[in-house]
């Protein structure tokens, strides 16, 4: 692999940019794989590098029927942030957080992380409570955050209104080093560095059946023929329940339409995420200059990429309360993806009924966060059969009745 | 916007006039269930890409309960029905047939 420098940029300068190398491959499949991950978005990927970096298996095809990164990977609003309230939690999305600080070195392409800032806006008595109630979480599980008053917010984020009328604001949990990133290239990044270990990722190649022996799994057919694999990575998001019943099993979600929206460019007016959990809307500023607003789920099951255009109104007429200046904004574009939604609203990293099959999914509204530490938790527990970072988020613990309830993390906003 | 009729007042009622229940034609369990049986019916889901079965309820209407037949990949609706029956009823499942031959869904055909 040619690496990405400004060297590199300026070399090529000289020669009409001649010299640049596709940033992957596009190989046939092989036979047979040590690994099969199925799903070439952000949390396939992740996992598929770590298996080659941390394990050194590279004996490894990503299968995704689609384009590489054309699901929620490429999909979302960006939001990164681990400033959740369960030590699980915690744990891995802050583990996924740290790894973002350094993704662009260490994959040597520009993520374009931005550590800006995440507010998550307290507008209720109950959200005072229950953000210092998370503030003091963080403080023991070491995640930097901190609760803030409403001036200090209004400083952050002077083109807020904090008064109200129907929903002040009245302080808010903060988080430093939570920030945005480049999604697409955070799929791009991690398929490049794949790419260059030696591992297959095979676009538009459509997993259709689990092909088991004796209870387990020896492989999968695919729109491009059968595959054969010794262990079997599903990372579908949306899609996990259609892939689990191939496989033979039922899992705790249910799959739901999010939506997210854009404006017209505008010059920099906020250089933090806002996230106003209460009237269900959330904001940004893309460097484009584009205000990127999100809000809430669909209420029922949907795989159409579509959503109902009532929750981008209310989504929309939420936040013009509380940013009066964007009532004039022209909106661009508009977009669904599905969401895997589990009970808790926490993910499933974990083995499943079928020996060699895992299950990564569960995500819902709010795994682009989770992308590195997914990866690195999800690639342990498939080369070890075992990882810390994912004990506590076993398919089976609801049985148990051991829920990670996250309701605030990922059922209303990202 | 989705579009479900009513089956109790009869009115085409829009998405924002309901409230959405999740699957339908749940089986409760209670004590003496096995495990299996428990997890099953409170944490695990039908969550198929195609013809599915749910609650709603016409929440700004009538105020009742119903079921609908519905197609996840298309939103085209199949029909509505009671809440109070056990298995969708034979008109719904041959709606569905005309126009999804081979469906299943859960137990039913
Ligand atoms: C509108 C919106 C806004 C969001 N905002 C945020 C946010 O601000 N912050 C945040 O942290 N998260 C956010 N999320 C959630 C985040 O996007 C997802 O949790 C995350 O991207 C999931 O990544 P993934 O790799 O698991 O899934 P995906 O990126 O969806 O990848 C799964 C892939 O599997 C492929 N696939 C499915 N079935 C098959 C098959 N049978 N064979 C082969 N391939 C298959 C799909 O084509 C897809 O490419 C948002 C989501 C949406 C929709
Ligand atoms: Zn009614």
């Amino acid at each position: 692999m040619k690496r990405y420098s400004a060297f590199a940029i300026a070399r090529e300068a000289m020669r009409q940019h001649t010299g640049w190398d596709h940033a992957w491959a596009k190989p046939a499949p092989k036979k047979k794989y040590d690994v099969i991950i199925v799903g070439a978005g952000g949390h396939g990927l992740a996992t598929a590098y770590y298996l080659g970096k941390n394990f050194g298996i590279t004996n490894v095809a990503v299968l995704e029927k689609g384009w590489l990164g054309g699901g929620n990977t490429g999909r979302n609003t960006t939001i990164i942030r681990s400033n959740y309230l369960q030590d699980p939690s915690a744990a891995i999305y802050e583990k996924a957080r740290s790894l973002y600080e350094t993704m662009s070195q260490d994959l040597n392409y520009n993520v374009m992380f931005s550590p800006r800032g995440v507010i998550m806006l307290a507008q209720t008595q109950h959200e005072i409570r229950g953000y210092r109630r998370t503030a003091q979480a963080n403080a023991l599980q070491g995640v930097k955050t901190e609760w803030i008053g409403p001036q200090r917010v209004k400083e952050l984020c002077p083109i807020m209104n904090i008064d109200g009328p129907r929903y002040p604001v009245l302080g808010g949990l903060y988080q430093e080093r939570g920030g945005t990133a480049r999604h697409d290239a955070v799929a791009w990044g991690y398929a490049r560095a794949c790419s260059d270990m030696g591992m297959d990722i095979i676009q538009q190649c459509e997993v259709t059946g689990v092909r088991k022996e004796n209870g387990k799994v020896v492989g999968v057919d695919t729109s491009k023929g059968p595959i054969d694999c010794d262990k079997l990575g599903m990372v579908v998001a949306g899609h996990a329940g259609v892939m689990a019943q191939m496989a033979g099993f039922r899992l705790p979600l249910e799959s739901v339409a999010l939506q997210a929206l854009v404006s017209e460019p505008i010059k920099p007016c906020m250089d933090v995420v806002v996230m106003a959990n209460t009237v269900h809307g959330y904001m940004s500023q893309s460097d484009k200059g584009e205000m990127v607003i999100g809000g809430g789920t669909d209420a029922f099951n949907n795989y159409t990429q579509r959503g109902s255009f009532h929750h981008i109104e209310e989504t929309v007429r939420a936040l013009v309360e509380t940013f009066p200046m964007i009532s004039r904004l022209k909106m661009l574009r508009q977009w669904g993806g599905i969401v895997d939604v589990t009970g808790d609203r926490s993910p499933i990293l974990s083995k499943t009924p079928v020996d060699g099959v895992f299950v990564n999914c569960g995500w819902g509204t709010g795994g682009f966060k989770a992308i590195p530490g997914s990866g690195w938790a999800m690639a342990e527990l498939m080369a070890k059969g075992q990882s810390p970072l994912t004990d506590e988020f076993s398919m089976f613990r609801f049985r148990e009745g051991k829920f990670i309830d996250e309701s605030v993390a990922a059922g209303v906003a990202h | 916007m989705l579009t479900l009729k009513c089956p109790y007042c009869g009115v085409d009622a829009d998405e924002t006039d309901l409230h959405a229940g999740g699957e339908a034609h749940l089986k409760r369990e209670g004590p003496g269930a096995s495990d299996d049986a428990f997890e099953d019916y409170l944490f695990m889901r039908e969550n198929p890409k195609g013809v599915h079965f749910e609650r709603w309820r016409h929440a700004y209407g009538c105020g009742k309960w119903f079921l609908a037949a519905r197609c996840t990949t298309t939103l085209q609706v199949f029909g509505t029905y009671p809440a109070q029956t056990l298995e969708p009823p034979q008109d719904i499942k041959d709606a569905i047939s005309a126009q999804r031959p081979g469906w299943s869904w859960g137990n039913f055909k």
